[in-house]
């Protein structure tokens, strides 16, 4: 009995293992020079996106070209370069594809400010829209001396 | 009247977004215009496939339009494009320039002995340091580079006669042109 509560257990256990590994990301045995800057590495390699799969960022992603770019970004920040230096290597190799967040530039203006400018334009067509409604509403409530006499009279004869 | 017009607005706004979208439907996101185009090849200094001695540089390669083709033998695709580089070979348009893109040496030349070799020289790019220069995603790629060594065009995926047919001919038909006009051939 005991034996076959240790198989089971086994059993459990080898299958957690297994699924964990299923969903593990990639783990590279790069060593830093820093922690400060495997940090910064780590957190520029998730902000790159890799080409050949593309709704990956370059830590999920277990392609090829998306470790060569890691190992990249790593050595790159270990090597002293700045954040931008590093960007500027991948765009001109890969594209402004790489980048999960665009740059703000002629080209993507629209991307940057088009929300905004929606925004407004909707505000802007809520405010004329609640202004108009509520001049309507008060040209009903005025009604002239001649109207309000011939109300008053109705009403009077209404009461008796 | 005007205020007729007014209420048109919204489905001019629809009518308009609708093509765009209905174009992106048929957009290939794997088609990623590359970053290279316009720019010279990147400085390298590898060996040649078949002789560790032999060097070539990206200097080697100027003087001709030419077809650069990053390849591997573990490239299925590559294997699907290799007749038609073949052909395109036979028919001497302009040199072929293989980059066996992190492949192993002795398999690659294994490889082109049994199926044929389209190359006109063979660039044994065993770390992918050239393809990455190159901004490569995967094999096959291939890029038009003219004859000043300038990179013209880049096309990924495997050519075909399509391929070849309603884009690369076109360019290279261009490129030699302009390039008889400097005076090389």
């Amino acid at each position: 009995m005991n034996k076959l509560i240790f198989k089971f257990l086994g059993m459990i256990l080898l299958s957690m293992t297994l699924i964990s590994s299923a969903f593990a990301t990639p783990v590279d045995t790069y060593e830093f020079k820093s922690v400060d800057k495997q940090k910064r590495a780590l957190e520029l390699a998730h902000s790159l996106r890799c080409p050949q799969c593309q709704n990956q960022n370059l830590i999920d992603s277990n392609s090829p070209v998306a470790q060569d770019l890691r190992l990249e970004v790593y050595q790159m920040v270990d090597a002293g370069k700045a954040d931008d230096e590093i960007i500027e290597f991948m765009t001109s190799r890969y594209g402004e594809f790489v980048l999960y967040k665009p740059r703000m530039e002629a080209k993507t203006y629209a991307l940057w400010l088009g929300p905004v400018a929606l925004l407004l334009f909707g505000l802007l067509i809520g405010f004329f829209f609640i202004r108009k409604q509520r001049i309507t509403e008060v040209d009903e409530q005025e009604l002239s001396a001649e109207d309000q006499k011939e109300l008053d009279k109705l009403l009077k004869r209404a009461d008796k | 009247m005007k205020k007729r017009l007014v209420l048109f607005i919204p489905l001019v706004l629809f009518l308009v977004m609708g093509v765009f979208l209905y174009k992106g439907l048929f957009l290939n996101p794997q088609n990623l215009d590359s970053a290279l185009e316009g720019k010279p090849i990147p400085a390298f200094q590898l060996e040649r496939l078949e002789d560790r001695g032999d060097l070539i540089t990206n200097e080697s390669l100027k003087g001709k339009v030419s077809l650069l083709n990053v390849w591997a033998t573990w490239c299925p695709s590559c294997k699907y494009e290799h007749p038609y580089l073949m052909r395109l070979a036979r028919q001497d348009i302009l040199p072929i320039y293989g980059i066996n893109y992190r492949d192993e040496r002795a398999m690659a030349i294994r490889e082109l002995n049994r199926q044929g070799d389209p190359y006109t020289v063979n660039i044994f790019d065993h770390d992918g340091r050239l393809g990455l220069d190159l901004g490569v995603y995967g094999a096959p790629e291939s890029y038009l580079v003219d004859h000043n060594g300038i990179i013209r065009y880049r096309y990924a995926g495997p050519i075909d006669q399509r391929v070849w047919n309603e884009t690369l001919f076109p360019m290279i038909e261009e490129l030699q042109a302009a390039a008889k006009l400097d005076g090389a051939s």
